[in-house]
């Protein structure tokens, strides 16, 4: 039973958050931006800073440490195994966790602060906004890099001996 | 890295060299 909810369960919501995550990762970079420079040109950007773009954000934000506590639930006892690479059954998960892990640092200490700023959810000059808008598109376009290594690793962990055999 | 960052089709290209690097490294430590 205990299993059943680490590895089955727990899988399962790594999974389904991650989608989450990464999907609306995903949303920003390949929809949003290009949306809010089109929109910069005619002014009609309004909606999406005030209606999609915070919704987007609680769910991004939310799933981000959602994906990561599933992982670490999945891990278990092998927590440190993957991190510290002391296993090579978990070397593979482990380049995955750690790519997760700085992508979470990313989403908490970068993005989310800088677009509290950009969105008005938190005082700010507009020159500070200029570089809150700046810090936070970097670290979204970093976390999009490097979410391709991060899931090519996370494919490869179930399947190592095909990957690395 | 700040400039290439902006165009998004070099982050995906940096993203897979960085995949092949990495893989590359796992798949030496491993033998």
């Amino acid at each position: 039973m205990m299993e059943f909810i680490q590895l089955g369960i727990g899988r399962w919501l790594h999974i389904a958050a991650g989608v989450m995550w990464i999907g609306l990762l995903y949303y920003f970079n390949f929809v949003q931006v290009p949306a809010m420079a089109a929109a910069g040109k005619d002014n009609t950007g309004a909606g999406i800073t005030k209606h999609v773009a915070p919704r987007a954000l609680f769910w991004f934000r939310w799933a981000a440490v959602v994906t990561w506590l599933a992982g670490a639930l999945l891990l278990g006892k092998n927590f440190f195994n993957a991190f510290l690479f002391l296993n090579h059954a978990f070397y593979a998960i482990g380049v995955g966790a750690w790519l997760g892990t700085i992508m979470l640092f990313n989403v908490w200490v970068l993005i989310w602060p800088n677009q509290q700023k950009i969105l008005g959810l938190v005082q700010a000059t507009d020159e500070d906004k200029a570089k809150a808008r700046r810090v936070a598109f970097l670290a979204s376009r970093t976390n999009t890099l490097l979410s391709i290594p991060m899931l090519f690793f996370m494919a490869a962990a179930g399947h190592q001996g095909i990957f690395f055999g | 890295m700040k400039y290439f960052l902006d165009s998004l089709g070099w982050t995906v290209f940096w993203g897979v060299v960085l995949t092949l690097i990495l893989y590359n490294v796992v798949k030496h430590a491993l033998q």
